[in-house]
């Protein structure tokens, strides 16, 4: 079959486009975007008329996955880990409807917070929808558990969740291919009521997904991802989940390690497997990247005399990615480094880029807000966070999605003036919407700064919801004409950037200030483009 | 035959292209490849890095360990040395001489210059230069990639493959300008190594 060099998240999307998909939705987010961005851009895809769609955010799109599933279609929806807390509703109940064509949610965790809030492990969530995960070791895996999650997702009636980290996601190796599988046609679940969680149904449902819970353990058990590899040397057993076998491996002198090992890759845990290993072994090494998730399941389950290690006693650091280095000191390997960084190295941290119409935006806003010492604006989750870094230090938050709206209006409650909040357009869409509505419902005094760059732009310039609809919205919900203003941050603007957000942080209820002007990294991928054609 | 490179640069300097070519040419040498790169939010001027490793026989790690990399290829040369702990002992680092400066406290760009002097094994070129004297000034990372051939443990017949494949649709003018820039990188090295 034709071989492909893929980044984990593209072989997940080429895995699940020839395991029979019909449709994916998504909201971009870092590691998991290229997934999506992967089908759009596939040209077999399109042919395949596959239904591929950023949309407005994770829960929107793991609810349209689930309607296709209903219709008896293969669907996936992928997200970054904090993308699933906000379709963490329809993820939980997703397990009790269950599915009728197979359905995948793909959740790309980032440990070590390269461009994230937290390093939250979504292992945790599928345990706790008890929903199957599968969690692969190489960019190989990552195409094979896509192509044969969805048959999996049908085999048991729910939906399966694949989880990956940054690294995997963002490496790219050789993968190959599998035979096509053909979509699903159109055909709605035997029972009308599968998918009506009223108490009563939903009793029923409950009592069907713990009764699978048995039989997807002992699929654990033989499943060609969990595998018990033995070894000379007893005195340490490894459980070593998803791409931390690599880092095991990388450890040894042809890839060859002397302790017994149960490599793990798909959950609920493989009880037979991991006692096999307690039972020959009294010493057990955990490496898995995220939480300490199966290190504390496995801690107190066994005899006393069964030591357990890994991240919580301190073998591992508790938090960060794992990495081939941190794994020889828990082996007990030398790590021996090059030569020491020399201290003039400086820091470079990311920045808005040069051009970018955020800067324009908090230039004047600082200038409007200068008056009001120590008073910084509350922001969101995209390019502008970097307005919290030099030279502007402009914000003073950055906790989730829409947050900067609700917060301000919190704050503005307690008696913060002026209480500001600083979002993106697309942000906005996301989860803004519903906290402006508040704003107008209780006529908070908040002054809202959307600035407006017409497209998602931290995660490389994905479609925005929001395009073109923002004034629309903003009056819709009640935002009043005269508070709702359009400007463009440009130099040229300052002064008049300046004093109309003066004037409407002096105004005792809502405004919505958009300032909008295209991103400088899209308008010139588009005049690239212009002058290609 | 194992190959560990770390690519460094800026967000934005286009290390991810130079990757690119290496892995084209690496599978047409009939070697597995594994890359890590960098997406997100330090692609905007920050700080990026690629771990590319290139071998005959399987590769586990994504990440190269610490003190293991054969070659560091820099396009910048503060970020060239951000990378040293993972220089192996034999290790060369190659590097562009012309600094991207967009943080207020760069370093002098002298003392830069003479901590890459002092290591044993290091190419210290010129590419922009070069690339202006060649009047073909985008090209700058394909001398890098040019100076750092020499270290790759690959045929030079399939880097020059590897520009034809990447940069083929771009036209004749472009993958002769191209090959032309590897060259120059690669007589660069071969008189300064």
């Amino acid at each position: 079959m034709q071989k492909l060099v893929l980044l984990g998240d593209e072989a997940i999307a080429q895995g699940a486009i020839d395991g029979g998909l019909s449709g994916i939705y998504a909201y971009p987010g870092t590691p998991s975007t290229e997934i999506t961005e992967y089908v759009l851009n596939s040209k077999q895809a399109r042919e395949l008329n596959i239904h591929s769609e950023w949309t407005a955010n994770e829960k929107t799109a793991m609810e349209a996955a689930l309607g296709m599933s209903y219709a008896g279609k293969r669907s996936m929806t992928c997200m970054k880990h904090v993308g699933l807390n906000v379709a963490a509703d329809p993820f939980m109940n997703s397990a009790m409807t269950g599915v009728n064509g197979g359905m995948l949610i793909v959740a790309a965790d980032d440990p070590s917070m390269h461009s994230s809030q937290n390093e939250q492990d979504s292992r945790v969530y599928g345990n706790f929808a008890l929903l199957p995960v599968l969690e692969p070791a190489n960019q190989q895996e990552c195409y094979d558990m896509a192509y044969e999650g969805l048959r999996l997702s049908e085999q048991f009636g729910i939906p399966v969740l694949i989880r990956l980290t940054t690294r995997l996601a963002h490496s790219r190796a050789v993968v190959c291919r599998r035979e096509l599988i053909h979509q699903r046609s159109l055909s709605l679940p035997q029972s009308q009521n599968q998918f009506i969680l009223l108490p009563a149904y939903a009793r029923n449902r409950y009592k069907k997904l713990l009764a699978l819970q048995p039989e997807m353990t002992k699929h654990a058990e033989s499943s060609k991802y969990n595998e018990y590899i033995d070894g000379l040397d007893k005195s340490l057993g490894i459980v070593a989940c998803g791409i931390a076998y690599n880092y095991l491996l990388e450890n040894f002198e042809n890839l060859q390690c002397p302790y017994p090992i149960v490599k793990i890759g798909q959950y609920p845990l493989p009880d037979e497997l991991l006692t096999r290993l307690a039972q020959a072994c009294s010493t057990l090494l955990v490496l898995e990247d995220g939480y300490p998730v199966v290190e504390d399941k496995l801690k107190g389950y066994y005899p006393q005399t069964i030591i357990v290690k890994g991240r919580l006693d301190g073998t591992l650091p508790r938090d960060g990615e794992l990495n081939p280095d941190v794994v020889a000191v828990a082996l007990g390997n030398q790590v021996r480094p090059g030569i020491k960084k020399p201290d003039l190295v400086a820091n470079r941290p990311p920045e808005l880029c040069s051009g970018c119409g955020h800067r324009d935006m908090f230039d004047a806003l600082n200038e409007a807000m200068a008056e009001f010492i120590g008073n910084r604006a509350f922001s969101d989750i995209g390019c502008y966070t970097l307005g919290a870094l030099a030279p502007y230090n402009s914000i003073c938050s950055c906790v989730d999605m829409g947050a900067s709206i609700t917060m301000a209006k919190g704050a503005a409650d307690a008696g913060l003036s002026p209480s500001v909040a600083v979002i993106g357009d697309s942000t906005f869409t996301h989860s803004g919407l519903t906290g402006l509505l508040d704003c107008v419902n209780s006529q908070s005094p908040v002054t809202i700064i959307i600035s407006d760059n017409e497209t998602t732009g931290m995660t490389g310039g994905q479609d925005s919801a929001a395009f073109q609809k923002l004034e629309s919205m903003c009056a819709g919900i009640g935002v009043e004409p005269e508070h709702l203003h359009v400007v463009i941050p440009l130099k040229k603007n300052h002064e008049e950037m300046v004093s109309l957000f003066k004037q409407e942080f002096a105004y005792q209820g809502v405004s919505v200030i958009i300032a909008r002007r295209e991103c400088i990294q899209t308008l010139s991928r588009r005049k690239k483009a212009g002058k290609a054609e | 035959m194992k190959t560990d490179i770390i690519l460094a640069g800026v967000g934005g300097q286009g290390i991810l292209s130079i990757a690119a070519i290496i892995g084209v040419a690496a599978m047409d040498s009939n070697l597995q490849v594994k890359q890590a790169e960098v997406h997100g939010m330090s692609q905007r001027g920050g700080a990026v890095q690629s771990h590319m490793r290139i071998s005959d026989s399987t590769i586990a790690s994504d990440l190269i360990p610490l003190g293991k990399a054969d070659l560091i290829l820099s396009v910048e040369p503060m970020e060239s040395l951000r990378y040293l702990p993972w220089l192996g002992p034999e290790g060369w680092l190659v590097t562009n001489s012309v600094p991207f400066v967009n943080i207020p406290d760069y370093p002098a760009l002298d003392s830069i210059h003479d901590e890459i002097r002092h290591l044993p094994r290091h190419i210290l070129i010129d590419a922009d230069a070069m690339a202006r004297d060649l009047k073909s000034a985008r090209s700058s990372n394909i001398i890098m990639l040019g100076a750092a051939s020499p270290f790759l443990n690959i045929p030079y017949q399939c880097l020059e493959n590897g520009i034809k494949k990447i940069f083929g649709k771009k036209g004749e003018k472009v993958v002769e300008s191209n090959i032309s820039a590897l060259a120059a990188g690669r007589q660069f090295a071969e008189q300064n190594k």
